[in-house]
């Protein structure tokens, strides 16, 4: 039974880093219908600023994760100015804009390679974490933080998404951004305050992430970036609860499989699950089918 | 397309090299009395620190052969010359590099390359030519499989997991132990095999075989599933970029075992990665400098006083490669590949840097590993296991 409960909580955990990093793909897919491949490498650059912040300007955790998030804000909007904003306003198809977004990636991939360097970093600890021995069950308060701010962002996002104008803005480029301009919003600082929020996203899960797994290296993004993308569209993409249940499922699969299966199986099985799941749910978990009209 | 024309190119300069060597039959004219060994070293490109303590220790090997008067060759003392070249750790580069020291420089053995990658492109072309090889630091078994002429310095992968066994069993007395490897990576994977198969032989018990793919950060999993089955030892033959990421996580999840692992773990990254939680775990190597050897404190000595730096394990197999060959040479009597061949695979017995060397006819030696230990953040000698 504690093993049963140590392994639901390295499950919530895996589950909890997931979600964090799948709210961003979902936000920017939510309202531009744009898969952002580059998210994953968004979050390398978050955790990488991170470390810089910490190690060399010494910060405590709460200023390095405040300033990563500012700058990988700051990056994110450059990204959009530079290489989707052209595409988007010569009318390019949206298959254009996919194919932008993994040159983008790999791009940061290579440009932090090249500058940083291809060797593991040590992301420095900034948090004491306490742990605790319950009858068997190691428990730490990275754990319940990860777990944590993941529920926090989900609630904060959902609730600005539904009820701030803001919100309802971003709810009206989703729908139509062509009416919505001819109606006077600035349809173009909607879009930048989506990717400023998805940056802050990603860097929040990157320096949560180091805190859990604290060696970074320019490609540490990729595989993240591919789970987090399946865990959103599990849940159901473009929405903010089905990012985090995508997440804790998937985490969940992984874990389990490995705990109660030979661990070589581990990746084989649980994507085999989720791909039965889309079979069944082709909009993911909490999707609604769409319905065409011509 | 681009590529085509400078494969192309390099070819027609190849050619053009070849051709120019043909013109002067026998090299350069000082070919009488200078024994001519080529080195093939990735001094630029992925792994150039390790190429350059590969140059330095040959030169430092040829040097110091060249202060005693040279090597003895039937009667007659003769000079060595290194001709040093980079690889840049490249298989088209190596593969170059060795058609030039072969054809060109006509050298009468060679020693490189280091990786296994790089040695398997070079390795052949110089088995064709009947050139006697050693590579100091492939580790692969596959690089000498079926190629009489080429030989290694340095023990093949699966040894460490004898070694590592025979160090739970022995050394620390351990019962049980269990196995958390990369299933992704040759390396990994077959360290974890041999250990497994030893330490039962051993009469240890294995509680668990667990297993991740690479670029996994994640391992509480299976590291709980380990808990489970209480083992005195953890064995992780992984590399030193994720096996901090495993003790960290091992640690806090209260696995309080003894952490073991092998050569992959050599570098001063492990503890600038893995901090504290590094203390007090144990892994198998070809060498150390602190071993508590003369040998060791003779080369490391005169390496430092040369090189201003502490020589690292591709130093130290460069130097026991080269010392090889020389010893090799001088009880052959004769500049004959063939001679100089059947020389190497009959050393027994060398007394080289990293230990006592005997390849008994075949063309990877019997040699001791040593196993170190992480204590104050610096890699301790502890003690050296033989086979």
């Amino acid at each position: 039974m504690a093993i049963f409960i140590q392994q639901l909580l390295n499950a919530l955990q895996l589950g909890g880093i997931y979600a964090l990093i799948a709210l961003g793909y979902t936000m920017v897919y939510g309202v531009l219908k744009l898969i952002n491949f580059a998210h994953g490498d968004i979050f390398m650059a978050g955790a990488f600023i991170g470390f810089f912040l910490a190690t060399y300007l010494k910060l405590p955790f709460v200023a390095t994760l405040l300033g990563s998030m500012v700058l990988t804000a700051l990056l994110g909007v450059t990204v959009e100015r530079v290489a989707y904003r052209p595409l988007r306003e010569a009318g390019a198809p949206r298959m254009s804009l996919v194919i932008t977004a993994l040159g983008v990636g790999l791009f940061l991939e290579n440009f932090t390679r090249a500058t940083v360097g291809a060797e593991p970093r040590n992301f420095p600890r900034l948090l004491e974490t306490a742990a605790w021995d319950l009858g068997g069950v190691a428990l730490t308060s990275l754990q319940f933080l990860i777990i944590g701010t993941a529920l926090a962002l989900m609630l904060a996002l959902r609730y600005l998404v539904r009820h701030t104008l803001v919100g309802k803005a971003m709810r009206a480029v989703a729908d139509n951004p062509e009416i919505l301009g001819l109606m006077g919003v600035n349809v173009d600082r909607i879009i930048i305050f989506t990717f400023v929020l998805g940056s802050t996203l990603a860097a929040a899960g990157g320096i949560l992430y180091a805190q859990a797994y604290p060696v970074l290296d320019p490609y540490m993004g990729i595989v993240v970036g591919w789970k987090a993308f399946i865990a959103a569209v599990v849940g159901g993409i473009g929405l903010i609860d089905g990012a985090m249940l995508g997440g804790v499922i998937l985490g969940s699969t992984e874990v389990f499989v490995a705990a109660y299966l030979p661990s070589t199986y581990r990746d084989g099985i649980a994507f085999a699950i989720l791909i039965l799941v889309l079979l069944l749910r082709p909009t993911g978990l909490l999707g609604r089918p769409v319905v065409k009209k011509v | 397309m681009f590529r085509r024309i400078g494969r192309g190119a390099l070819a027609a300069a190849a050619a053009a090299i070849l051709l120019s060597g043909c013109g002067s039959p026998g090299g350069s004219g000082d070919g009488a009395d200078v024994i001519k060994i080529g080195v093939s070293a990735p001094i630029t490109g992925d792994i150039a620190a390790l190429g350059q303590s590969t140059r330095n220790a040959a030169e430092m090997a040829a040097e110091e052969v060249n202060a005693a008067g040279g090597i003895n060759v039937g009667g007659k003392k003769l000079k060595v010359r290194m001709i040093i070249e980079d690889d840049q750790n490249d298989q088209v580069q190596t593969a170059n590099v060795f058609q030039k020291l072969i054809h060109q420089d006509q050298v009468v053995a060679i020693i490189g390359s280091m990786s296994s990658k790089a040695t398997n492109a070079g390795a052949p072309i110089a088995e064709e030519a009947k050139v006697p090889t050693i590579s100091p630091w492939a580790t692969n078994p596959e690089v000498t499989q079926d190629k009489p002429y080429v030989f290694r310095a340095c023990f093949i992968d699966p040894f460490q997991g004898y070694v590592a066994a025979k160090f739970a069993r022995e050394q620390l007395g351990a019962q049980r132990a269990a196995v958390l490897y990369d299933v992704a990576s040759d390396y990994n994977k077959g360290l974890a095999e041999v250990f497994r198969q030893e330490f039962e032989k051993m009469g240890g018990t294995i509680t668990a075989y667990e297993t991740y793919t690479t670029q996994d950060k994640d391992f509480s999993a299976q590291l709980t599933k380990i808990k489970a089955t209480h083992p005195e030892v953890l064995f992780l033959p992984n590399y030193f970029n994720e096996v901090p990421l495993q003790v960290q996580q091992a640690r806090k999840l209260g696995l309080n075992v003894t952490f073991l692992g092998g050569d992959g773990w050599d570098s001063p990254k492990l503890v600038e990665l893995g901090g504290a939680d590094m203390e007090g775990t144990y892994f198998t190597n070809h060498y150390t400098p602190t071993a508590d050897s003369s040998a060791v404190k003779e080369f490391v000595e005169k390496y430092k006083a040369k090189y201003g730096q502490v020589p690292d394990a591709a130093a130290a197999l460069t130097y026991d490669a080269a010392r090889i060959l020389f010893q090799a040479i001088e009880r052959a009597g004769s500049l004959g590949r063939d001679q100089i061949r059947d020389a190497i695979a009959a050393t027994e017995g060398f007394q080289g840097v990293t230990g006592t060397i005997t390849y008994a006819g075949k063309n990877d030696p019997v040699k001791p590993a040593v196993v170190l230990k992480i204590e104050g953040g610096e890699f301790r000698y502890e003690t050296t296991v033989n086979p």
